[in-house]
């Protein structure tokens, strides 16, 4: 059987802790002048009909739960995208007290879309590549494999205990070296994507 | 004596000894084994009296020998009748001095004078009436036996597990529970009464026996309140009862009619009718008659007495909205249909009011449902609804029309007796008789919300039974160009599916994590609920047999003008089919329902659900709980001003027939005085 | 062709049954993919393609399975599906119209109940919104049928569209009510509150909300079914069993049909109010005064059927 799901992507959107300059440019891809309905994109705003998971926005102590909510509600094959620097390593804001990172502290990210805001024309990049991935994650589950489960999926108040615990741990060890190697990570992600 | 004796003296000695048994352990058993006596012998005399085919029961001479009550034995028939009369005389005298010790002197005026305008008539005049039958069945009697031996008695058995409780809640109070149950089986008695009689003397008796029956029943509490709601509908009631009363003077006067005999009443109707002669005297006794039909109906603006016996314990309103009272008005109502007259959009008559009044009070009862969260509430307005439906329909007068006033007449009584019952269970166990504390009954009381959502999709949904006659009643106001009754029907109809459907998705609701309470519940209750689920099931689909057997060949005997053989009010085809749909329903419902391989997820609320679907987490970083309520249009559809629209036609309609008919009948006096004068 | 209880059957209708079952969801998906397409150039957008809506079916039928509580709007949306597509072969087979009515009317009761046993917040308000639109427009399907009754003679459809009559002639003010009602089944702006197909609103997606996967598929192939029978009452006013009025009667479906793309695109969402208010009163105003009208004339109505 054909699969479907490249051809329907319908998209939810969270604002994180952003600045909406990013939320801005994802609204603009649904104006005439970038039309993404074009390729059967639709903002559903409902993580049970959607298929991709756009955040914008770094990650903050509170709405931990609330990305892993969203994300979990999502019947599989789902695909999250991280819009903007902020939302692939929290950008700006990273060391901020109340800022855990990027989504992928969160959830497993598929593709990062770096930008400040990041360009409508990089975001349909970005969901067009999620495509990708969201096809091969469609033939997987034929074969009965689903998305790895977010461990301490519905248990979100010890989850965001252990990881605020954990982010103050890092904040009081990181030393500078390893701040440098985490930059550096963070590079070679970008230029993977 | 016969059976049908049996129907009407068994209740009533039953009654006396329930008076006199005071302990608990003795009157359960008592009360269950004459239920079912009765129901079985009404049965029994349903299924030997019909046989298919038309069958009028003349209760005369040589033919059938039913003792006392036979011509031969006319003596004891009179005789019979003037018991009768002491004891109406006895009622009101009990009635007017209930009056004057509750200042309720309204009550005592109108009791006096129909008694003594009664009593002087009989006396002076009536003596002198011959009545050649007192009692006349065909098959719609039957259907009524029917209703009301198999419903009424159910809901007395389900009233001793029922009353158990509600003296348990009540503790502290005297229990009147001997009362109780004498008031209900000579309820049931007195109605067998009015269903078979043909002399209007006795069914007037009957029927203040059950005035007065509703009356004490009410007031059962004696609380403040129920006194007062008790009164209102003893007074609407009397006011009935005088036109009844006014209405036997005037055959006694009327120079064709001179009898009290209702079938000599129908049958010059039916003659006047062909003739398409609109006399005035016979069309006010029509009217009259139509009138203590609509008192007791609690048509608007009469429907405030049956709103106000929601004080009384529930058996008493299942018994009340279901098998008896209100089914006593609309039985005269629907008997008295062939001689409503002459038709037209504009044409002033009793079949003009009564189509009016009955299609005014359809709309606005069913428009002030939509503002009630009071499950009861919105039971009573659905009733009036209902009857004000059944009231247009025998009020237009057709074959037609009045297949679907009996039709629904049968599915009313079972579905409402269920939906009655099921809630006074509910509100013994959850403690509220609110629809929005029905949250989710699917998960605290799986069976019972069963039920009652069995009885809530019979009241308004396709393929259930309400529905198809419904749906024959609009074709019928639309066959006789009743637009005001189709314009009713239209937009009531769709209030209706409104005020049903937010109750039944409260009930459907799955709500997370709660407890089964079923326990607690009586055997008895149980036991009833389940027959009437099942009733209300099987009725549904073998309606097409109760149609073809029963109501039709009725048709055929009360409407001459109908060739039994050429009536059809639904082709056959389209009933089979409905049949195959609530099939189809219980199937589909036992092969999917609550079966699910799916992943299970929690509710969306916006990513801050707590995991329990019931609380989510707050802007404050607290728990919120949950909760969910229906909507009930109090801004635009007010209570109050529905009734007060409602009251307001109506009484207009009223205003304008009775003027309109009293005008002509002095119209035709001073007729008469000027021919007269000239010969 | 052959009988049933004193009706006789002819292969036509068992023809169009057949046509309809089988057809009915690729003509409904096609006029949705159109309407998108048209929707997006009135906007000034390319569009999606215009087999979107089947891309989209597909795509939720591939989905995980995955649903809320124990299951039960699962079972509520199939009866949802299997009674319209039953109220809409009543339609093509030819039968009484306000059997189809009912069974549409169940069919609809059969999604707010689904909505409602989810207990989701968003659900039931677009539950109890559907139910307000369903109490909006009931009035004017009932009169619309007593209409074609009125002119025709018969509620059977097929009579109805074999009659010599041109209804339209005798029923203009029951033809601009039902057009306007038809926007509210359409699930058109400014009448689409209870499961918004524009950008996301404040219900979410209403009713819809807690339906995923096959469920949610099964509920749009259901919309599909249904969308087909609505524009066919449309072809109803036009029929009189000429081939010509045939034509004219598909013309003016698909002139409506722009209609409503037009109004979806013209309004914005009005309150729930408006929507009660506006529908009564175009029901009592036009369809109320058309059959007060036609009550008169129709001692020459029934000569002519």
């Amino acid at each position: 059987m054909a699969s479907y799901i490249t051809k329907s992507p319908w998209i939810i959107h969270y604002d994180g802790s952003s600045c909406n300059g990013c939320d801005i440019e994802v609204l603009a891809c649904l104006t005439p002048m970038y039309d993404v309905e074009r390729f059967g994109i639709i903002n559903t705003g409902n993580p049970k009909h959607a298929d991709i998971f756009l955040v914008t926005g770094s990650v903050n102590e509170q709405n931990i739960p609330v990305v892993k909510q969203i994300y979990d509600q999502m019947p599989n094959p789902k695909v999250v995208v991280a819009i903007g620097i902020c939302a692939t390593s929290g950008g700006i804001f990273r060391e901020c007290y109340n800022i855990v990172g990027g989504v992928d502290q969160v959830v497993p990210v598929d593709v990062f879309v770096p930008g400040c805001a990041a360009r409508p024309e990089a975001i349909i990049d970005g969901v067009v590549k999620g495509l990708g991935v969201l096809a091969e994650k469609q033939a997987a589950l034929a074969k009965g494999v689903r998305d790895a489960e977010v461990p301490g999926a519905y248990k979100y108040e010890e989850a965001a205990e252990e990881t605020a615990e954990a982010a103050a741990e890092e904040i009081a060890e990181e030393a500078p070296e390893a701040a440098a190697e985490k930059a550096a990570e963070e590079r070679k992600e970008e230029e993977a994507v | 004596m016969g059976i049908l004796a049996i129907l009407i003296l068994f209740p009533l000695i039953i009654a006396l000894i329930l008076l006199a048994v005071k302990k608990d352990s003795a009157r359960g058993p008592i009360v269950i084994v004459s239920g079912i006596v009765i129901g079985a012998a009404s049965i029994f005399f349903a299924v030997t009296n019909f046989s298919g085919s038309v069958k009028d029961l003349w209760l005369s001479g040589s033919e059938v020998d039913f003792g006392i009550f036979s011509a031969g034995g006319g003596n004891a028939a009179e005789i019979l009748s003037y018991v009768m009369m002491v004891i109406e005389a006895a009622l009101a005298v009990l009635i007017i001095v209930l009056g004057i010790r509750h200042r309720k002197y309204l009550a005592s005026i109108l009791a006096a004078a129909q008694a003594i305008a009664l009593l002087w008539f009989e006396l002076a005049k009536g003596h002198e009436i011959k009545t050649a039958n007192y009692i006349y069945i065909d098959n719609f009697s039957l259907i009524m036996v029917l209703i009301i031996g198999v419903i009424g008695s159910m809901i007395c058995i389900y009233a001793v597990g029922y009353m158990k409780d509600f003296a348990h809640h009540h503790e502290g109070e005297p229990d009147r529970r001997p009362l109780f149950f004498f008031l209900m089986f000579l309820f049931l008695a007195a109605m067998f009464g009015i269903v078979v009689s043909n002399n209007l003397i006795w069914m007037y008796f009957f029927w203040e026996v059950t005035t007065l029956c509703s009356f004490f029943l009410i007031g059962y509490t004696r609380t403040p309140e129920a006194i007062n709601n008790s009164f209102r509908a003893l007074i609407m009631n009397l006011l009935g009862g005088c036109a009844f009363v006014a209405a036997i003077i005037l055959m006694g006067l009327h120079p064709y009619i001179e009898s009290f005999e209702l079938s000599q009443v129908l049958a010059t109707g039916v003659s006047l009718h062909e003739q398409g002669v609109d006399e005035p005297v016979f069309n006010a006794i029509i009217g009259l008659l139509a009138f203590a039909g609509i008192t007791k109906a609690a048509q608007m603006p009469f429907n405030s007495w049956l709103l106000g016996a929601m004080v009384a314990p529930t058996p008493v309103s299942a018994l009340l909205h279901s098998s008896t009272m209100v089914k006593a008005g609309v039985f005269l109502i629907v008997k008295l249909s062939p001689a409503l007259g002459i038709q037209g959009l504009f044409h002033i008559g009793p079949g003009f009011m009564v189509i009016l009044v009955g299609s005014v009070t359809f709309l606005f009862a069913s428009l002030a449902a939509l503002s009630q969260s009071n499950a009861k509430r919105v039971l009573a307005y659905s009733t009036v609804a209902n009857l004000g439906l059944i009231t247009a329909c025998a009020g237009i007068g057709t074959a037609e029309a009045v297949w679907c006033a009996v039709m629904l007449i049968i599915f009313h009584a079972v579905t409402k007796s269920l939906l009655f019952l099921c809630v006074g269970t509910a509100e013994h166990n959850i403690g509220s008789r609110d629809i929005e504390d029905m949250d989710g009954l699917f998960g605290r009381m799986p069976r019972l919300a069963t039920f009652m959502i069995v009885g809530i999709a019979g009241m308004f949904l396709a393929p259930f039974g309400m529905l198809i006659s419904k749906w024959a009643a609009l074709q019928a106001f639309v066959d006789t160009g009743n637009i005001w009754a189709l314009l009713a029907v239209v937009f009531g109809s769709a209030v209706t599916l409104f005020y049903w459907t937010k109750w039944l998705g409260k009930l459907s609701a799955i709500v997370a994590n709660r407890q089964d309470i079923e326990q607690g519940v009586r055997k008895e209750e149980w036991a009833v609920t389940g027959c009437l689920t099942a009733l209300t099931i099987v009725v549904a689909i073998t309606f097409p047999f109760f149609s073809n057997g029963l109501v039709v060949p009725y048709l055929g005997a009360a409407f001459s003008s109908v060739a039994e053989k050429t009536f059809v009010v639904l082709q056959t085809d389209n009933m089979i089919i409905m049949m195959i749909m609530v099939v189809l329903i219980i199937v589909l419902a036992l092969l999917l329902y609550g079966r699910t391989g799916k992943r299970l997820l929690p509710l969306y609320m916006s990513g801050v659900n707590e995991g329990d679907d019931l609380t989510y987490l707050g802007s404050m970083q607290k728990d919120v709980p949950v909760s969910l309520r229906n909507w009930y249009f109090e801004d635009m559809f007010p209570e109050k001003s529905m009734n007060r629209i409602g009251l307001i036609v109506t009484c207009a309609v009223f205003a304008l027939v009775f003027s309109y008919m009293i005008s002509s009948m002095v119209g035709l006096y001073d007729y008469f005085v000027q021919t007269g004068g000239a010969a | 062709m052959f009988n049933f209880y004193g009706d006789d059957i002819s292969a036509f209708q068992i023809i169009s049954l057949i046509l309809y079952v089988v057809l009915a969801p690729f003509a409904g998906g096609l006029i949705a993919g159109i309407d998108r397409k048209v929707t997006a150039r009135m906007q000034g957008r390319v569009g999606p393609p215009v087999l979107q809506p089947f891309y989209d079916v597909g795509k939720l039928l591939q989905k995980e399975a995955v649903t809320v509580g124990r299951g039960a709007q699962d079972f509520y949306v199939m009866c949802c599906l299997i009674f319209m597509i039953i109220a809409g072969a009543f339609f093509f087979f030819g039968f009484n119209l306000l059997m189809v009515v009912f069974t549409l009317t169940t069919a609809s009761i059969f999604l707010v109940v689904a909505g409602y046993s989810s207990n989701s917040p968003y659900a039931q308000i677009g539950a109890e919104r559907e139910l307000l639109q369903m109490m909006s427009y009931e009035p004017m399907v009932l009169l619309t049928a007593v209409g074609l009754f009125m002119v025709n003679g018969s509620f059977n459809v097929e009579n109805i569209i074999g009659n010599e009559v041109f209804s339209l002639k005798f029923l203009p003010g029951i033809f601009i009510g039902y057009l306007f009602i038809i926007t509210i089944k359409l699930r058109k702006s400014p009448f689409d509150l209870s499961m918004s197909h524009h950008a996301h609103q404040e219900l979410v997606k209403g009713l819809t909300t807690e339906f995923s996967g096959k469920t949610l598929a099964a509920l749009e192939i259901s919309h599909w079914y249904e969308n087909i029978f609505l524009l066919g009452f449309i072809f109803l006013f036009f029929a009189n069993g000429t081939w010509y009025m045939a034509v004219i009667g598909i013309a003016a479906v698909v002139v409506c049909y722009f209609l409503e793309i037009l109004i979806d695109n013209g309004y914005a969402r009005m309150k729930w109010q408006f929507t009660l208010k506006s529908a009564w009163i175009m029901t009592l105003i036009f369809g109320g005064a058309n059959i007060f009208v036609l009550y008169y004339l129709r001692g020459y109505l029934w000569l002519a059927a």
